[in-house]
């Protein structure tokens, strides 16, 4: 990429004829999955920048789910995000957000799936049961999702058929293999995915 | 929450969020994490550190999840400060591509071509 810079703050970038060409524009993806599942190793494989962390504080977030008998004034919560960037074209950056392992906070920032063209739920077989709340928020929000079977070395490999029944997946939803630290298989990830948008895309059309 | 109230040992944002973004009234806009912010004026000298923060990361388009990374500032924090340099014309918002129920097909193309480049 010509402009593939992380150091924002070179001052020799100044000039305004560097600037992005006017109308490029922002779009995301969003990497969800239990905590210690891969989120932010997958956004590190594929972004052209050293995964960034965002935060946001959020009022009364943990009231009843956050039960920490020492901190019972606590008010607020923040949750915070690993993202990274690929400069698609001159036109289009695509963002991935990897969410933090509380799902139950992070569903609250609705700005997190506004948007969105569509989630990859990252499931380690070993804890499938933590994928289980992810994908029933995801299906409450409407927002379309793939899933991708971390595979690490030493956990357990089912068939597809048994993760779809496992899962409760419908018969139209991929499901497939990644491993989160290759670019190449991460890419094929979320090339699922957008494989999957042009068919839901496909089936809007004709409906 | 109120600060007496806290162990004075603790090293927490030194400045309450309020008195950075202007107050807590302060109305923003609508921004997405991926709404990109581009400069559209020089830094002044006179203006809030945090304001002059945004103009020097943003002469290269960042959106504002880039700039809350950066300035280590909280989202809707961020989110205020932007609001107001739009209001000046310092900055440029530029909204994410719109994305309906479905995203469009042109644009999931693009996404693959550009994926399939890495």
């Amino acid at each position: 990429m010509d402009y593939a810079n992380s150091d924002v703050l070179d001052a020799g970038r100044r000039d305004t004829d560097l600037l992005l060409p006017h109308g490029a524009r922002g779009v995301k993806v969003v990497v969800v999955g239990g905590f210690g599942v891969g989120k932010t190793t997958m956004v590190g494989a594929v972004s052209e920048i050293p995964p960034l962390t965002t935060e946001e504080t959020m009022t009364q977030a943990g009231v009843g789910i956050d039960d920490n008998p020492g901190a019972k004034d606590k008010k607020t919560t923040t949750v915070a995000m690993d993202f990274g960037r690929i400069s698609i074209n001159e036109e289009l950056i695509l963002y991935l957000f990897g969410t933090p392992g509380q799902e139950r906070f992070w569903f609250l920032w609705n700005g997190i799936f506004e948007g969105a063209l569509g989630a990859v739920v990252l499931v380690d077989t070993r804890r499938i049961e933590v994928s289980f709340e992810v994908i029933t928020r995801l299906e409450d929000r409407r927002v379309p999702f793939v899933v991708a079977v971390n595979t690490f070395p030493e956990a357990p490999k089912y068939p597809v058929a048994d993760l779809r029944t496992a899962l409760a997946l419908s018969e139209t939803v991929p499901i497939v293999t990644c491993d989160a630290r290759d670019r190449a298989s991460c890419r094929d990830a979320l090339l699922s995915l957008m494989g999957y948008l042009c068919t839901l895309a496909a089936a809007q059309e004709t409906a | 929450m109120t600060s007496e109230n806290q162990d004075p040992w603790n090293e927490g944002t030194p400045v309450p969020l309020y008195v950075i973004t202007g107050g807590p009234d302060s109305a923003a806009e609508s921004f997405n994490l991926v709404t990109l912010i581009a400069t559209r004026a020089e830094p002044d000298p006179a203006m809030q550190p945090e304001h002059a923060a945004i103009l020097t990361l943003c002469s290269y388009p960042l959106s504002v999840a880039e700039v809350s990374a950066h300035l280590s500032l909280p989202f809707s924090v961020v989110t205020v400060l932007l609001s107001k340099l739009v209001e000046e014309e310092r900055v440029e918002a530029i909204a994410p591509v719109p994305v309906a129920a479905y995203p469009e097909r042109g644009l999931l193309e693009a996404v693959i071509h550009g994926l399939r480049k890495l």
